[in-house]
């Protein structure tokens, strides 16, 4: 039998299996789904589809709920920009907003949490000064992970506006300093694209690049199914010809991001289908199959399964940001502090 | 999950997950009345899970969550699983529900129209509806009214009867039925909890909507008083005890302009039930 977290990524596949779905797996799907934060997705992509009366008024109210949550993402994004105009720099919009504001496939449904820009880092004290005088706070006002993020991170520490909740990440890099692969943020700044309303988004190749090495070079894959949705309809988007193909490619071996947008393709055309060149040739391997199997870690009822898997990835994580004992240092440090808040 | 049961209130369908049989039979008994939803497909799934593996039989603790969760939720005894699944479904309501503009208000119906009780917690809004589906009214709900955002009627939400401490007693001098209580549930966060099935006219009628008469804000414990409140005050105070009126965005400001523009409302405070009765008895007449 196929599992429900199967059946979501099928349909994300292939909505017309829609009509061969049963009322008990509906509930199963619709649960996985809203874990995945891919509800509004499905619904998007569902339109049109025949659903039972149930699931069409769960789709209407997710949409209903992401309609909103775009909204405010717009208005996040609208507030970052007046907030660093005195500055003169626009925002460049990373991930969920910048789909969104340039109107790209990948925005249809996405739920958008955090607002993402990128500035250039020798501009970051400046735009974190502006940040904070416009009203914006510290989320962790703890030294050890202030001093952490910037000593090693490739963001700030997260900020959360006052009145507004809306968090923001400031970027100013594209992977952790400490990573082995070193991206190179200077050329990705310098051909970005104006979107207008005093926004920026990068060149759709760079952009490629930043949501493979954000799904597959960084993080311990929560929430990847969405992240490899996105990669998969920017793909479909920007990846057509010949041409674009073989600039994705050099794109990614310039900023050193080669195997991960490799591997993001593989695992994308395995599970969403993606069509890519077949001189490109496929190397499904353990590493792969072990990254599917994370990727789909979720039973019907909407828990978190595999959890030696999942804790061997958040390993994984962190072993790509840092060497190891800088790595044995900060988890111990972690779990320290984690084992006397609980306790 | 281990355990499950599917549960049917007012629009909502809820699917409910259980590490432990006790508080699915808890709660089958106190929703046996309810309609038979066993296959339909649920808006949201709760779960009741162990909060370590071995939790499931050392001091079992039930830590609450499902499609929505609040991250900082304490866990409860198991004794107290039944309220970890009452909790664990308004959550679900409260954050999720987009059909209606959601008031935490009780709501009762008489020749058509409806009653709407707002408060804080422990204003008796809660157990004067519990009072008033005794006396001839039909019990819409005691904690969620939904507000149609086209109509503006008034959907139920009538789930089991939540009675607080000293609610608790009381109900039971105005409701003859002793099996319709479920059990007493002591030392809770909330103190002592009990629930009440609802009359099973109520429930038979839940999916029938109305159009609302006449808002209150009950006082339980001062001396007996009505006090109009008008339309902007009541405004504020509703856009407060509404979950999710920020989130429908402009479709809940219109909703909730509507209601405060045709519904009257009124503070009451009283001391004694049959206060509060002649009170409300004495409003309704003002307004059908």
């Amino acid at each position: 039998m196929t599992r429900p977290v199967e059946q979501l990524v099928a349909l994300l596949r292939d909505p017309a299996k829609a009509t061969e779905i049963s009322d008990t797996q509906w509930t199963d799907i619709l649960c996985v789904a809203r874990a995945e934060l891919l509800l509004a997705t499905l619904a998007e992509r569902l339109e049109g589809e025949k659903v039972p009366e149930a699931v069409a008024q769960i789709f209407a109210d997710a949409q209903t709920e992401c309609a909103a949550i775009q909204q405010k993402a717009r208005w996040e994004a609208k507030c970052a920009v007046t907030a660093l105009a005195p500055l003169g720099i626009a925002p460049i919009l990373l991930k969920g907003a910048a789909y969104l504001v340039g109107g790209l496939k990948a925005a249809q449904g996405r739920h958008i949490g955090d607002l993402d820009i990128l500035v250039r880092r020798d501009r970051l004290d400046e735009v974190e000064a502006a940040l904070l005088d416009n009203g914006w706070e510290w989320v962790k006002e703890d030294p050890y992970d202030q001093a952490y993020y910037r000593q090693w991170m490739h963001e700030l520490p997260p900020l959360i506006h006052k009145d507004r909740d809306g968090m923001i990440d400031v970027h100013h890099t594209i992977l952790p300093l400490t990573a082995k692969p070193t991206p190179d943020a200077e050329a990705m700044i310098a051909c970005t694209l104006d979107i207008g309303d005093g926004l920026k988004v990068l060149d759709p190749h760079d952009m490629l690049c930043h949501c493979a090495a954000h799904f597959l070079a960084d993080g311990d894959m929560a929430g990847g199914l969405r992240n490899l949705w996105d990669f998969h309809l920017l793909i479909s988007e920007f990846c057509i010809s010949e041409q674009q193909w073989q600039a994705l490619e050099g794109r990614a071996r310039s900023h050193d991001l080669w195997p991960a947008v490799r591997g993001t393709l593989q695992l994308s055309h395995n599970l969403y289908g993606t069509v890519w060149p077949q001189s490109w040739g496929a190397k499904w391997g353990r590493r792969e199959a072990l990254f599917r199997r994370r990727l789909l870690a979720r039973n019907g009822w909407g828990q978190e399964t595999h959890h030696l898997l999942r804790f061997i990835i958040y390993i994984r994580s962190h072993w790509l940001r840092m060497p190891p004992l800088m790595l044995a240092r900060h988890l111990w440090i972690k779990w320290r502090k984690g084992t006397e808040s609980a306790g | 999950m281990r355990y499950e049961c599917r549960i049917h209130v007012g629009p909502a369908i809820f699917r409910i997950g259980s590490d432990w049989a006790q508080p699915i039979e808890q709660l089958e008994a106190l929703y046996q009345s309810y309609p038979d939803c066993d296959d339909a497909i649920a808006d949201f799934t709760v779960r009741l899970e162990a909060q370590r593996f071995y939790r499931r039989w050392f001091r079992p603790s039930v830590r609450l969550s499902g499609d929505y969760m609040l991250p900082d939720a304490s866990p409860l005894p198991l004794a107290q699983g039944l309220l970890a699944a009452e909790m664990a479904m308004n959550l679900q309501m409260a954050l999720g529900w987009r059909r209606h503009l959601l008031l935490h208000a009780s709501a009762v119906e008489r020749d058509g129209k409806v009653l709407l009780m707002t408060g804080e917690s422990g204003s008796g809004k809660s157990t004067l509806s519990a009072l008033l589906a005794e006396h001839g009214w039909r019990f819409l709900g005691d904690e969620f009214a939904l507000v149609d955002l086209d109509s503006g009627d008034i959907h139920g939400f009538p789930r089991a009867i939540s009675l607080k401490n000293s609610a608790i007693d009381a109900a039971r001098d105005f409701v003859g039925d002793d099996a319709r209580f479920g059990p007493l549930l002591t030392d809770t966060p909330k103190g002592a909890i009990r629930h009440l099935q609802p009359p099973e006219t109520a429930i038979a009628a839940m999916g029938e909507a109305a159009p609302p008469a006449l808002l209150l804000y009950p006082s339980f414990g001062y001396t007996r008083a009505t006090d109009p409140v008008p339309p902007t005050e009541n405004f504020v105070r509703l856009t407060q005890a509404s979950t999710n009126y920020v989130a429908l965005g402009e479709a809940g400001f219109s909703a909730l302009v509507n209601l405060v523009q045709t519904v009257p409302a009124h503070a009451i405070d009283f001391e004694t039930t049959d206060e509060a009765l002649e009170l409300v008895e004495d409003l309704w007449a003002s307004v059908v």
